[in-house]
C-alpha cells in the first residue's frame, strides 16, 4: 500500500519522487533513493545493515531523518483524502462549454480524421444561424449561475461556414450583459481558407485557435492532403505562419498528429519550433487496430524514448533562451485546479457538450453520431439526464485503473470517448492513452527539476 | 537538506468557473 502513495523514477540521471496525494515534488540523491525502498518497512537498524556496504552509516542515518522530516510536514506517504469532495463534481448540473459543430463539411480528407473526414458519418451539412443562436440560449439556460462560458466551433472545416460564425458570436456577445455572462470564443481551423479578413475577425474575436499541422512537410502531407489527394503543407504553413505572429506568438496552438508511419515525432515538434512557433502540440493518433497506422502496445518504448529526448531539447532550448510550449509537458506544480476538478477532467457529458449542425447535442465531439449518446436537441426544452448522470459520475475513483495510479491527479482519468471507442465503457480507461500520459507526466515534472 | 531537494511543496493540499487539468 505504501508504494502507491509515492512515484519515484530516474530520467537523466535524476531521482525523482512524487509524493501522489500532496503533490510534493523531491530530488533524492543516490542514498536516499535506495533508503526510500526500505523506509517503513524495515527497522533502521535492518536499513544500516543492508546499505551500510555501499554508504557510510552516518549518511544513512542523517538520510532516514530528512525523510523522516518530509513524512512529518505531509510531503511524503501522505494519505489520500480526497474522496470527501467527489460530491463537489458529481452534484455538478449545469453545462458552461459548448462545441459547435459549425460545420460537417470538409475541404480536407485526412487519412486519420475521426470525423470520417468531416461528415461524421452522416450527411455533409453547415450550422445555421438559427441554429447556433438556439445553441448559445440553450447554454445560458443550462449554465445556471456561471459566468464564464465558451464556445468552441468546430467541425469538419469551421471556416467554410464563416458567416453562421460571425452571426453566432455577435448574438453570444449581445446577451453578455443581459444575463451577466461572458463567452470566450475558440476556433479549430486546418488554415487552408485563412486570409487576412478572417485572420483580423478571429484575433479581434477568438480567445484562442488552434491550426491543424502534423510537423514536417512530407509527415503532413502523408495524412493530411485534400479531396484530389494533394498534400496541403505549402499553402497552409504561409498562413499558419502569419496567424502565430500576429497573436504576438500566444494564445494559438499549433496541432499536429503522429501515427505509426512516424514514431520519431520529436523531429517534427522540434520542426514546429524551428519554424518559429512557440505554442505546439503533437499527440499520438487514437485509431482502430486494422488500420495500419494506429500506435501499439509495441511502439511504446520507442515513444518513451522520444518523449525524453523531446523533453532534454525542451530543457536545452529554453535554458537557451529559444524556449517554446509543448502542450503535454505543460505542468503547474505550484497549484493548479482545485481538487474536484483534478477528480473529474474535462467535464464532457455534463459541464460540457457537443452540438451538431442539425441542432443534437452529445457528450462531447468524438461522440457525435453515436445515437446511443444522444441527450437532447437545442430545439428541446430538456436534457437526457441520465446520460448527464453517468457522465458526471465518471472520475478517477470510479474506475478501478485510475484510483490505484500515481499520475490521477494530473491527468483526471483521461478521456472518456477514446475509453468507449477501445472498452465500450467511458468507465475503463484506454490502455495505451495511459502509457503514453503517464511518461508525459514523468517528463514534464522532471522538466520542473531542470528550470 | 544535504540528501533531498524538494522542488515544490504541497502543490494538491494547497490547490466551475475554469477554463474546459495538469487562484
Amino acid at each position: 500500500m505504501q508504494d502507491k502513495l509515492i512515484h519515484k523514477y530516474k530520467m537523466y540521471g535524476s531521482n525523482i519522487v512524487l509524493d501522489v496525494n500532496s503533490g510534493a515534488v523531491h530530488v533524492f540523491d543516490d542514498l536516499s533513493f535506495e533508503v526510500l525502498d526500505y523506509y517503513g518497512k524495515s527497522t533502521t537498524q535492518d536499513i544500516l545493515d543492508k546499505l551500510s556496504v555501499k554508504f557510510n552509516k552516518d549518511e544513512i542515518l542523517e538520510s532516514i531523518s530528512e525523510i523522516d522530516e518530509l513524512v512529518n510536514a505531509g510531503q511524503l506517504f501522505t494519505e489520500d483524502k480526497y474522496k470527501e469532495y467527489i460530491p463537489l463534481w458529481t452534484n455538478n448540473r449545469v453545462i458552461k462549454a459548448l462545441c459547435l459543430h459549425i460545420s460537417h463539411d470538409c475541404n480536407l480528407r485526412c487519412g486519420y480524421c475521426f470525423a470520417a473526414t468531416g461528415n461524421f458519418g452522416g450527411e455533409r451539412t453547415m450550422m445555421s444561424p438559427e441554429i447556433g443562436k438556439k445553441a448559445i440560449d440553450f447554454l445560458i439556460r443550462e449554465s445556471g449561475s456561471r459566468r464564464n462560458l465558451e464556445i468552441d466551433f468546430f467541425g469538419g472545416e469551421p471556416l467554410m461556414n464563416f458567416d453562421s460564425v460571425k452571426e453566432i458570436v455577435s448574438y453570444a456577445k449581445e446577451k453578455e450583459k443581459e444575463y451577466n455572462k461572458k463567452f470566450k470564443f475558440t476556433i479549430t481551423t486546418n488554415a487552408l481558407l485563412l486570409n487576412e479578413e478572417k485572420r483580423n475577425y478571429i484575433n479581434e474575436n477568438m480567445n484562442n485557435v488552434v491550426l491543424s499541422i502534423d510537423g514536417r512537410p512530407e509527415v503532413n502531407d502523408r495524412m493530411r492532403f485534400r479531396v484530389d489527394g494533394t498534400g496541403t503543407y505549402k499553402d497552409i504553413l504561409p498562413h499558419i505562419l502569419d496567424m502565430a505572429e500576429s497573436r504576438n506568438q500566444d494564445n494559438y496552438y499549433v496541432r499536429g498528429t503522429f501515427t505509426r508511419n512516424n514514431l520519431d515525432f520529436s523531429n517534427d515538434v522540434l520542426h514546429l519550433a524551428d519554424l518559429g512557433f512557440k505554442q505546439v502540440s503533437v499527440e499520438p493518433v487514437v485509431a482502430a487496430k486494422d488500420t495500419g497506422y494506429d500506435i501499439r502496445e509495441e511502439d511504446l518504448p520507442v515513444l518513451y524514448d522520444q518523449y525524453e529526448k523531446l523533453a532534454h531539447e525542451y530543457v536545452k532550448r529554453e535554458k537557451d533562451g529559444k524556449g517554446f510550449n509543448f502542450f503535454h509537458f505543460m505542468i503547474d506544480l505550484g497549484q493548479g485546479p482545485c481538487v474536484s476538478k483534478r477528480l473529474g477532467g474535462c467535464g464532457s457529458g455534463h459541464e460540457y457538450v457537443a452540438v451538431t449542425p442539425e441542432g443534437d447535442i452529445y457528450p462531447c465531439h468524438q461522440f457525435v453520431g453515436m445515437k446511443e449518446f444522444k441527450m437532447g436537441n437545442v430545439n428541446e426544452t430538456e436534457v437526457n439526464r441520465s446520460i448527464q448522470k453517468n457522465f458526471s459520475s465518471c472520475n478517477v475513483y470510479s474506475k478501478e485503473e485510475c484510483s490505484e495510479c500515481w499520475a490521477k491527479f494530473y491527468c483526471s482519468g483521461g478521456c472518456a470517448a477514446n475509453a468507449f471507442q477501445f472498452n465500450g465503457t467511458i468507465n475503463k480507461p484506454y490502455k495505451i492513452g495511459c502509457s503514453l500520459e503517464k511518461k508525459r507526466v514523468e517528463c514534464a515534472v522532471w522538466i520542473q527539476t531542470q528550470l | 537538506m544535504k540528501h533531498i531537494k524538494t522542488i515544490n511543496g504541497a502543490s494538491l493540499t494547497n490547490s466551475g468557473e475554469c477554463q474546459t487539468v495538469a487562484k
